[in-house]
């Protein structure tokens, strides 16, 4: 045998161990000891939260009688609605127009690529809060809005008045900014899957739209679920600029009541734990989307019964 | 050829030129290959093998000359004596009659293999789901792969990725079937399986094009070897003619490197 160990190390191995001794090291049967350092770092923690959590709680400051009163009022119900729907319509729109701009942006045509990067490039670029108040106030821009031929007759117009309400002002504004950010996300999807997935998909004779769905799109979700679902939750926080333009959302419902009976920080606590409540719903809902889009990389259970085949348009979430 | 003057080839080149900026890589292809025949380009790295391959199934677009497979011009359509291109889904409809198998095998990953297998014969080729599963399975029982129809592509090695590969090409009963070094990409035990599976469809009459470096399967297999060097065809014939007794001296020394 070659000794292949430094020559510092001339000694020679231990006499071989008998067989009782390999059953001994057997690593089925070995104690894992409890990591000392942990386990105090963990009593550490749990006791400052606890101790932090009793301040909170029997802090009268924090006024949690008049929070129980108005978790459940009407107004501040109304106001959630509002903050909710207001959220999912604008994401929605949002991806419904962001996933256009980001295939416009990655196409050749550099027409629909420049419009693309204008649209991102303004939206991102200007607060939201502006946005908004800009749509709101389209009226006094532009007082009549027409369908017309470019540079030809006009088909209909409508009074900008009458168009933009507060409701069209906060969709529109929180939609356009959304799909911007939206457009980004998705791009930066479709870019993480590799290039060889579409040309195959081509190659088999799929129409680029139909490769992109059906390939390109699924494969990128992996990607784009994540910061989506980051966007998402500033959405939902962002609805609160919308009280700006006289939107009854859950902070404006919260502002109004507290103007009323000056129960300031009670009421913002009420607010603070409706949101927090629907971030914490929405986090459930993206890790199932999330479980669902990483189903190609689980190592599980292969089920041998073709009777169980599921295809993709068939398989629940 | 002998082979080849039987019957109206299904696929024509003639002078095909494609380059990539200033890098011209085929200079001038002419190539006819008649159904049911199998065909195994060899050549250096860089020789344009794959390109060839890609300008076939229009991958990429070539720059001068022409390509015919089945009959249609790909990529163009004469009208009159007017050459005109043709729109995306017109191309889509003409590559939908060829398979073709990867190096890198590119499954669809987010897809099990029964799903990776009817995916093309259901939502390009509109055949029903039922029959299309029918089909996939008994292709999939083909290639060795009965007990692997719901799983993964990553739950798979690479030899079996690439027999689903094999598969997904076949169930669209492709005119022509195209391989890109099927075998390069897998480790040396796993090369027997897709290769025993390459063989057995040469036996059954379709018409494949491989390209490889398994002078094996070449020698075996193939009815015709073309030897590809500097975008050029060096040399062509039967496979016990150019691999035992090659003409051309860069055949020679490519056979002489690789063997
Ligand atoms: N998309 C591309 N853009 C630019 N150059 C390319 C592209 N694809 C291939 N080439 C060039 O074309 C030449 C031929 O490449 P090709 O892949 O056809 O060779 P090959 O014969 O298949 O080689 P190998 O045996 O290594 O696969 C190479 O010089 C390569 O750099
Ligand atoms: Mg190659």
């Amino acid at each position: 045998m070659v000794d292949v160990s430094s020559p510092q190390s001339k000694s020679r191995p231990e006499a071989l161990p008998d067989r009782q001794s390999d059953d001994l090291r057997d690593v089925a049967r070995a104690h894992r000891p409890i990591p000392k350092g942990k386990v105090l770092l963990w009593v550490v923690v749990l006791l400052f939260a606890a101790d932090f959590a009793r301040a909170v709680g029997t802090n009268e400051n924090f006024g949690w009688p008049v929070v129980a009163e108005f978790f459940f009022n009407r107004t501040v119900l109304e106001g959630l609605w509002v903050t909710i729907w207001l959220a999912v319509v604008s994401m929605v729109l949002g991806v419904m127009l962001g996933l256009p701009l980001a295939i416009a942006r990655m196409s050749n045509d550099p027409l629909a690529k420049s419009i693309s990067g204008l649209f991102v490039w303004f939206f991102r670029g200007t607060p939201l809060l502006v946005q908004l108040i800009l749509w709101y106030n389209l009226s006094f821009l532009f007082p009549e809005i027409s369908l017309s031929i470019p540079f030809g007759p006009s088909l209909a117009a409508w009074n900008a008045n009458d168009l933009i309400t507060p409701i069209t002002a906060a969709i529109i504004g929180l939609a356009l900014n959304e799909a911007a950010y939206m457009a980004e996300i998705i791009r930066g999807g479709l870019l993480s899957v590799e290039r060889g997935q579409k040309e195959t998909a081509e190659a088999f004779g799929m129409k680029p739209m139909r490769a992109l769905w059906r390939v390109v799109i699924p494969q990128a979700m992996r990607s784009i679920v994540p910061p989506s679902g980051n966007q998402f939750i500033s959405m939902i926080k962002a609805t609160s600029l919308v009280s700006v333009i006289a939107m009854a959302d859950l902070l404006y419902s919260v502002q109004s009541i507290y103007n009323r009976n000056f129960e300031v920080i009670p009421l913002l606590m009420v607010a603070v734990i409706w949101y927090l409540l629907i971030v914490s719903v929405l986090s459930a809902i993206q890790s199932r989307i999330e479980r669902y889009y990483a189903r190609g990389d689980q190592q599980r259970v292969v089920f041998d019964n073709p009777e169980t085949v599921t295809t993709q348009e068939e398989a629940p979430l | 050829m002998t082979a080849t003057t039987a019957q109206a080839p299904i696929l024509r080149a003639r002078n095909v030129h494609k380059a990539f900026g200033s890098n011209e890589v085929l200079k001038g292809i002419d190539m006819d290959i008649a159904p049911s025949e199998v065909v195994a380009i060899l050549g250096p790295s860089g020789s344009g093998k794959s390109t060839l391959l890609r300008c076939i199934n229009r991958l990429e677009e070539i720059n001068k000359g022409f390509i015919e497979v089945d009959g249609e011009q790909i990529g163009y359509k004469l009208q009159g004596d007017r050459l005109v291109a043709l729109g995306s889904a017109a191309i889509a409809r003409q590559r939908s009659k060829m398979g073709m198998v990867f190096q890198s095998f590119n499954l669809f990953p987010h897809m099990t293999v029964l799903q990776n297998v009817i995916e093309a014969p259901v939502g390009v080729h509109g055949v029903k789901r039922r029959e299309a599963v029918e089909l996939a399975t008994g292709l999939i029982e083909k290639v060795g792969l009965a007990d692997k129809l719901n799983a993964y592509p990553r739950q798979l090695s690479g030899g079996q990725q690439q027999r689903v590969a094999i598969a997904r090409a076949l169930a669209v009963k492709p005119k022509i079937l195209l391989f890109d070094e099927p075998t390069s990409a897998l480790d040396p035990e796993l090369v027997g399986e897709v290769l025993a599976t390459m063989k057995d469809l040469a036996k059954q009459g379709l018409t494949m094009i491989v390209v490889t470096h398994e002078i094996g399967f070449a020698k075996e297999a193939a009815d015709r070897v073309i030897f590809m060097d500097g975008g050029h065809i060096v040399e062509q014939g039967k496979p016990e003619e150019i691999l035992v007794n090659p003409q051309r001296e860069r055949t020679r020394e490519f056979l002489h490197r690789v063997l």
